[in-house]
């Protein structure tokens, strides 16, 4: 299964301070373990929200930008993971090895990406659909 | 901590450390099976003591001190004299080793070592394919003898016996517990190579159907990959196969249909496919490209896969590029069914006549002979010609040498004119 784990944004986080040259070396230690587990398939740390933007949308189809910085800085992520665990537990066990990526507190969240099976029969009318039309199109191409 | 939440606990731990706490232990020992019981006994001992006591702060450790302290008592008993060939000397040899530093202070460069170290010895040449697939699934991809059974639709007992028996071949034969030097190293890599993509064909023959748990193989087969890539990055081959899993496995979302039935490349929702793979895959293929060695038969394929890959819709398909990757395939491997795809690749390329003429000259190879695909290609671009008569014939010869009863009642169709 799939999870990314997400980083939290703290005040230094948002407030653009790089993380410390120890803090660097102990992450990249946890990245290479991740990455000779076989389990990392990607990962990003992000700019403060002062470089970000959000679209918003409203209820009558409008769309709405706002540039950042926001204000809600637990609410926000600083960066994440990308992981092919195979339970959910693996993927906790590994954050909880995970130097803090701040001087301060923080948190990680972690969370199940959804795959296609997890859609189940929500996803199924509209698929077979585009399924039939696709059997017609190459049935007419014969 | 209640005994479901320390039961989860100890299992996600364990699937991160086993196959490092047995490679550690068969370094010590110099044998994988005293290593994987060492190994079997600190997680009884986990079992027992976590739940009450909570896991530890580095679990990892405790393991391995547990599973020394074992090894000193087996001694002790003389329990490990149930292998006769195993004299004084190498016990005292062996208390020596297992008095080393905790895992812990052991620098993460020999970890890696370890582990690669019983990668290639699970993957011995001296091992069958199968005995070699069993071990590796066990030792390195910690699954339980149940799941490897399921997997193979074989007995839990037939599967347990084969591992026993790899073991004991391992140790007969005195394999070292090493990574190979240089003069064996092409050979055993491709040996280990093979078991990996041996484990992902498994689920990929599967994954069509509804059994998860055959299609979690090919799961654990690009795990295994990432796992060989990340202790040895600079193998174009080891890069290549995972990019090849990768790129191959990106088009499951879209490989079936709504009934279950399969649908063929050129037909599926690229949509559907999943980009987070294909990425990857691309990327590794180019980190294959960037070592500047000659590419080797899964790098090829994997070439291949990511010309498909990289094509919005089949009509963007670059062909030509294909032909040259089946050109050195074809070099390398000498392969008639490499032929025959490459044939069909310069058809598509280069215009059907030009596919036909090539498949025209494997009429003659007598590997080919009595292979439904020969017919079933040169009913196609027969078809594409326009010389209808000729493609039913061989659409009818193709459906009486298949032997899937599906794919028989296809090309059955197509030769009556019904599709």
């Amino acid at each position: 299964m799939r999870v990314i784990a997400i980083v939290k944004a703290t005040e230094d986080s948002e407030a653009g301070v790089m993380p410390k040259e120890e803090m660097l070396s102990e992450m990249g230690k946890f990245n290479e373990e991740l990455v000779k587990a076989g389990v990392m398939l990607g990962g990003e740390g992000l700019h403060p929200s002062s470089k970000g933007a959000r679209v918003s949308f409203g209820g009558e189809g409008e769309r709405t930008v706002i540039d950042g910085p926001f204000t809600e800085t637990k609410e926000l992520i600083a960066g994440f993971w990308l992981l092919e665990v195979r339970s959910f537990d693996e993927a906790v066990e590994w954050m909880k090895r995970c130097p803090n990526p701040n001087d301060e507190p923080g948190a990680i969240e972690i969370r199940q990406v959804f795959e296609t099976e997890d859609f189940g029969d929500e996803l199924t009318p509209e698929l077979r659909e585009q399924e039939e039309r696709l059997r017609a199109e190459t049935e007419q191409n014969q | 901590m209640k005994g479901d939440d320390a039961r989860r606990a100890i299992d996600a731990v364990w699937r991160i450390e086993s196959a490092r706490l047995i490679a550690g232990l068969a370094r010590m020992t110099g044998d994988v099976g005293v290593a994987e019981d060492l190994a079997q006994d600190a997680l009884l001992a986990a079992l027992e003591q976590w739940p009450a006591a909570g896991v530890p702060d580095n679990p990892g450790a405790w393991l391995m001190t547990t599973a020394k302290n074992r090894a000193i008592d087996r001694i002790r008993h003389r329990e490990m004299a149930t292998r006769k060939e195993e004299q004084l000397g190498h016990e005292v040899e062996l208390q020596a080793r297992l008095a080393e530093p905790d895992l812990a202070a052991v620098a993460d460069d020999d970890i890696g070592d370890d582990l690669l170290s019983l990668i290639f010895t699970a993957c011995h040449p001296v091992l069958s394919t199968e005995a070699r697939v069993a071990l590796t699934l066990r030792l390195v991809g910690s699954l339980s003898t149940a799941e490897i059974a399921r997997a193979f639709l074989a007995k839990e007992s037939a599967v347990a016996q084969r591992i026993v028996r790899a073991k004991r071949t391992l140790a007969e034969a005195r394999v070292p517990i090493e990574v190979p030097g240089a003069a064996e190293r092409e050979q055993r890599l491709a040996s280990v190579l093979e078991v990996i993509y041996a484990i992902f064909n498994e689920g990929y023959a599967a994954s069509a159907g509804e059994d998860w748990i055959r299609a979690d193989f090919c799961q654990e087969a690009m795990r295994l990959g990432r796992i060989l890539v990340g202790l040895a990055p600079r193998e174009p081959e080891a890069l290549g196969l995972v990019a090849l899993m990768e790129l191959q496995a990106s088009r499951f979302p879209a490989r079936t249909g709504a009934d279950g039935e399969a649908i063929p490349l050129l037909e599926q929702d690229r949509a559907r496919w999943d980009f987070v793979l294909i990425g990857r895959g691309l990327k590794g293929l180019e980190r294959a490209e960037a070592l500047g060695r000659p590419l080797g038969p899964y790098a090829l394929q994997a070439g291949i896969a990511a010309c498909h890959a990289r094509a919005r819709t089949p009509e963007q398909t670059d062909w030509e590029r294909i032909v040259a990757f089946y050109d050195g395939l074809a070099a390398i491997t000498g392969s008639p069914v490499v032929q025959l795809n490459r044939a069909v690749a310069v058809g598509m390329a280069f215009g059907p006549a030009a596919g036909l003429e090539l498949l025209d000259g494997l009429r003659r190879e007598p590997a080919l002979a009595g292979y439904y695909l020969l017919p079933a290609a040169r009913g196609e671009l027969l078809e594409w010609l326009g010389r209808e008569e000729e493609a039913a014939a061989e659409f009818a010869r193709a459906a009486e040498m298949s032997s899937n009863a599906r794919e028989r009642e296809l090309l059955q169709a197509r030769a009556e004119g019904r599709r």
